[in-house]
């Protein structure tokens, strides 16, 4: 029974992960954008909500209502006043300019927050679970599942669905004629970068919520973004769910074994699906 | 003599340190249909390119109702009303055939041409609308191609080498269709390398040779002599 159980905190877990990675997955699909501080946005995320929570005395999940919007503005002016200068046929130069990007996040929270491990208080909420027989699930890790399965059908269905999903994926497929057809490449970049964050927003604060984080806790979190959007395959977004639970399982199994194999455990499954099924578990099937 | 819709005037148009056009004129007016013709290479894609903004040049280069818009971005110049038919259709594959067609109409400018006027006009399409745009014939992605350019609503559409890898029967079933689309006050430019068929269609001409136009005037009034001169520069 204590197998199963990991299992299904393991899985339940994979829903954080899902989270990490479909921000990253998102702009890649959209814009070939591989974002190097995808990790540490989601842990500025996180500070932007331990101050507001902090500052005007709000619970951490309420506080989302001010950290979507307010990461949301900030990757649309990050996308249209940094990011849209390095875009062309080499992926090279966003990549460097993201990696730098995370240098200077990193920093600039050492700066303002000092390298002191925080923690968002979310209350009575974060212990609270419920029993189903012999298991126990946490409502928080049931919450952030639940979460992570809406924004992922909620992205599908913005992306098969709804005017901005055509643009996105009509940008995607070729930039310049979806210019002519009257989208600003410079703008759509900008919304997707927004959606972008706005998901790794949720991300920060249930991350905080779950852990402590410091200003250098973004690397690893971008490790697991990527490993997730790898195993599930790229481009496909529930693959992306598949992805971080597969991720999240092989860790709690992992730590089962022996704690000090947790995240060992991930990085071999990673490491194994990679070689076996090099274009991840669920590839998209055009293109 | 009314004044033209589109002008251009002493364009110069560059790929990097490469310079494909040299000082080309030209001009269509309301209604008209111009066909450009010349060999591979003689810059009639680049013409295109620089209408359509995916070339930016000069802004006095090329007007627009009298306005300068040779530097505008090519979604600008989508929103004014001018629409290309790219060489080589580029339709978009990760959209449905209907998709293609309603992404074309996203600027939501007002005019005659909606979903059910292009699927009138290429019913094929209408069967085939939620199949990948790419799982289609060459012939019937240059129907989604155009129908794309037309649901802009646009005053000017700019067909490029639509002819080019087609079966001549769908050549020949498109430019039938094509009375039926100028016919309202909408001005076109047609590149061809066919030159019957962009005479037959036009009522003015203009030859491109290695980036300089090499001969302008009435598609009836040219001689075969004046013409393949201009075209092949002997």
């Amino acid at each position: 029974m204590d197998w199963i159980n990991a299992i299904i905190q393991g899985a339940l877990l994979g829903g954080l992960y899902a989270l990490f990675a479909a921000g990253l997955s998102l702009i890649f699909g959209v814009m070939r954008l591989v974002n190097i501080a995808h990790g540490d946005l989601i842990v500025l995320s996180a500070y932007v909500a331990l101050t507001t929570s902090v500052g005007l005395g709000l619970n951490p999940l309420l506080a989302l209502v001010i950290v979507v919007p307010v990461m949301a503005a900030f990757g649309y002016a990050l996308q249209r006043l940094i990011l849209n200068r390095t875009m062309g046929d080499d992926l090279l130069p966003p990549l460097l300019v993201t990696f730098g990007l995370s240098v200077i996040i990193q920093n600039a929270l050492l700066m303002g927050y000092s390298a002191d491990p925080q923690k968002l208080q979310a209350g009575p909420i974060e212990t609270a679970s419920v029993s189903l027989g012999p298991i126990t699930l946490g409502v928080m890790p049931v919450l952030v599942f639940a979460v992570a399965v809406a924004v992922i059908a909620g992205l599908q269905w913005m992306f098969y669905r709804t005017a901005l999903g055509r643009a996105f994926r009509a940008t995607s497929d070729r930039q310049d004629i979806a210019q002519l057809m009257g989208l600003n490449r410079a703008h759509v970049f900008g919304l997707a970068m927004a959606l972008s964050l706005a998901v790794t927003a949720l991300a920060g604060v249930f991350l905080g919520i779950r852990t402590s984080f410091d200003p250098a806790a973004g690397a690893s979190r971008l490790i697991f973004g990527f490993e997730a959007v790898i195993i599930g395959g790229l481009g496909n977004l529930w693959g992306t769910l598949g992805g971080g639970v597969i991720l999240g399982i092989a860790q709690t199994l992992g730590a089962k074994i022996n704690p000090g194999y947790q995240i060992l455990a991930g990085h071999l499954v990673f490491l194994l699906i990679l070689a076996i099924r090099p274009r991840g578990l669920f590839p998209r099937m055009d293109g | 003599m009314p004044d033209p819709i589109l002008s251009i005037h002493g364009l110069d148009a560059h790929y990097g340190d490469f310079q494909a056009l040299y000082g080309v004129d030209l001009a269509v007016e309301r209604g008209q249909v111009l066909a450009v013709i010349g060999a591979n290479g003689a810059g009639k894609t680049t013409l295109m390119r620089s209408i359509s903004g995916l070339l930016r040049n000069a802004p006095d280069a090329v007007r627009w109702q009298g306005r300068p818009i040779g530097a505008l971005r090519a979604d600008q110049i989508a929103a004014l009303g001018i629409a290309l038919v790219p060489e080589g259709r580029l339709l978009f594959p990760s959209l449905s055939v209907e998709e293609n067609l309603i992404i074309g109409g996203q600027l939501g400018r007002k005019g005659p041409w909606s979903l059910t006027r292009i699927y009138d006009l290429f019913p094929i399409l209408k069967e085939r609308r939620n199949v990948p745009a790419t799982a289609l014939s060459g012939g019937q992605q240059q129907m989604v191609a155009i129908g794309r350019a037309l649901m802009s609503n646009p005053e000017l559409l700019m067909m490029d080498e639509i002819s080019l890898g087609l079966a001549p029967v769908i050549i020949k079933s498109i430019y039938e269709a094509l009375p039926g689309i100028v016919g309202e006050g909408l001005s076109a430019i047609v590149v061809e390398q066919d030159i019957a068929k962009a005479l037959s269609v036009s009522s003015h001409v203009t030859c491109l040779q290695e980036g300089r136009v090499s001969l302008t005037g009435g598609s009836g009034e040219l001689s075969r002599d004046a013409i393949s001169k201009a075209y092949f520069g002997v």
